[in-house]
């Protein structure tokens, strides 16, 4: 029997969840002979190629790219994890959302104090994806199965979650391994 | 007259005597009822409703409902758990509480009920209001975006104090605590020694650089739930 596959990916998020993801040191090792990683950064592969078991999702939507990739995850993923605060709450990135995106622009852009734009010009290629008028938690853009909160989630949360899940336990964290920070 | 008599709690007898509360009785008895506005050095004013119990059928606030003889409480049921947790999730989607990066984080009384109700994320839409953050005091920092509206600091100023810094000002979703000064905290008679400094149970009140004294992961609640103390009294 083929192996379960794992998707994951970093929207609008640090990569620090990947970093945790990858703190589980030794047991990487156990992790590969359960699982096949489908598209992910840790393989470098660009679009999902099959059906995933599991999809775990870093990082809330603050473009238009982020609700696109969020998207082929639900349609590609039996079950959905959003991991790490900013996927879960929208984190640091959604510390934007009491002020408005012509604000930040400018201030990014054409204001701040270090900004050198005589012309004031606003990056508008169409390679560059669309930025939301906020940032959303994963949940407020397609249905999420599972939520693991943490800036990151600790690496032990992590392995306690992937494991129970590829073994068909219920996830069920320990006091410990639930925390907001 | 005898004064003590017996009350229910989800079908256990505990000894309650007259002129206590419902949360008094309880905590003697090491039953905890979850809790935000009520702290025991202050007058309890029911207004947070995390304490909800089902009296003889009807919803009270158990830090202001007094005990009656016979009365049968119901406290650890899936649908007085429930009715908190939806309070614990409006708290979070009306203010903004970014934990990651909070001094308060590990020692928030907020914090600790959702981790105690096992909440990984709250059922509501993220509100994300626009809040006011007042630095203007030398030694304390009062950042409206983690307050839930608990009065505490308000009391406290008062009742343990001798002051008058905080009042709530407004109605509804807009009402937020003001201070009774020409402008700011700073222009009050404040100072950071007074209780009402360290009563507040989230980060909206902070007393300014001892942020990280005391590690994350070593703090209150990274190890034991909030409550253990009481439930510790009769295991």
């Amino acid at each position: 029997m083929s192996k379960p596959r794992v998707a994951t990916t970093s929207l609008a998020g640090c990569f620090g969840c990947h970093m945790s993801l990858l703190d589980i040191d030794e047991r990487i090792l156990q992790l590969i002979e359960l699982i096949d990683f489908d598209r992910s950064p840790i393989d470098d592969i660009k679009h999902i190629s099959q059906r995933c078991a599991v999809g775990l999702i870093e990082g809330g939507c603050c473009n238009e790219e982020n609700v696109h990739v969020l998207q082929e995850f639900r349609k590609n993923c039996d079950v959905l994890v959003a991991f790490g605060d900013c996927a879960t709450m929208g984190g640091i990135p959604a510390m934007r959302n009491n002020i408005p995106l012509e604000e930040c622009i400018n201030e990014a852009y054409r204001d701040g104090v270090t900004v050198y734009n005589p012309k004031g010009i606003v990056p508008d290629d169409p390679e560059i994806p669309l930025l939301l008028d906020k940032v959303y938690p994963a949940h407020e853009v397609v249905k999420i199965d599972y939520f693991l909160p943490g800036c990151p989630p600790s690496a032990d949360t992590l392995w306690a979650a992937l494991t129970a899940l590829l073994s068909g336990k219920p996830l069920d964290l320990p006091y410990e391994l639930l925390k907001y920070d | 007259m005898n004064d003590t008599f017996k009350i229910t709690i989800d079908g256990k007898e505990i000894e309650a005597r007259q002129g206590q509360t419902i949360m008094d009785a309880a905590d003697a008895a090491g039953i905890y009822i979850p809790r935000l506005c009520s702290h025991p050095d202050l007058k309890p004013i029911g207004s947070c409703r995390v304490c909800t119990v089902v009296v003889d059928g009807r919803p009270q606030a158990a830090c202001v409902k007094p005990v009656m003889d016979g009365m049968v409480i119901e406290n650890d049921t899936p649908a007085v758990l429930q009715h908190r947790r939806n309070i614990i999730d409006m708290m979070f989607v009306e203010g903004n509480h970014f934990c990651m990066f909070c001094e308060k984080s590990g020692n928030c009384e907020l914090q600790a009920l959702a981790y105690r109700f096992g909440i990984t994320a709250p059922q509501y839409p993220f509100q994300f209001p626009e809040k006011e953050v007042d630095g203007s005091h030398p030694d304390i920092l009062l950042d409206h975006n983690r307050c839930i509206m608990c009065a505490r600091c308000v009391r406290a100023s008062q009742e343990l104090d001798g002051k008058n810094v905080f009042q709530s000002i407004g109605r509804g979703f807009h009402r937020k605590i003001g201070v009774n000064g020409e402008k700011e905290l700073g222009d009050t008679d404040m100072a950071v020694s007074d209780r009402a400094t360290e009563i507040c149970p989230v980060g909206c009140i902070i007393k300014k650089r001892v942020g990280y004294e005391v590690p994350i992961g070593q703090r209150i609640y990274d190890k034991a739930p909030i409550g253990s103390d009481i439930e510790e009294v009769h295991p």
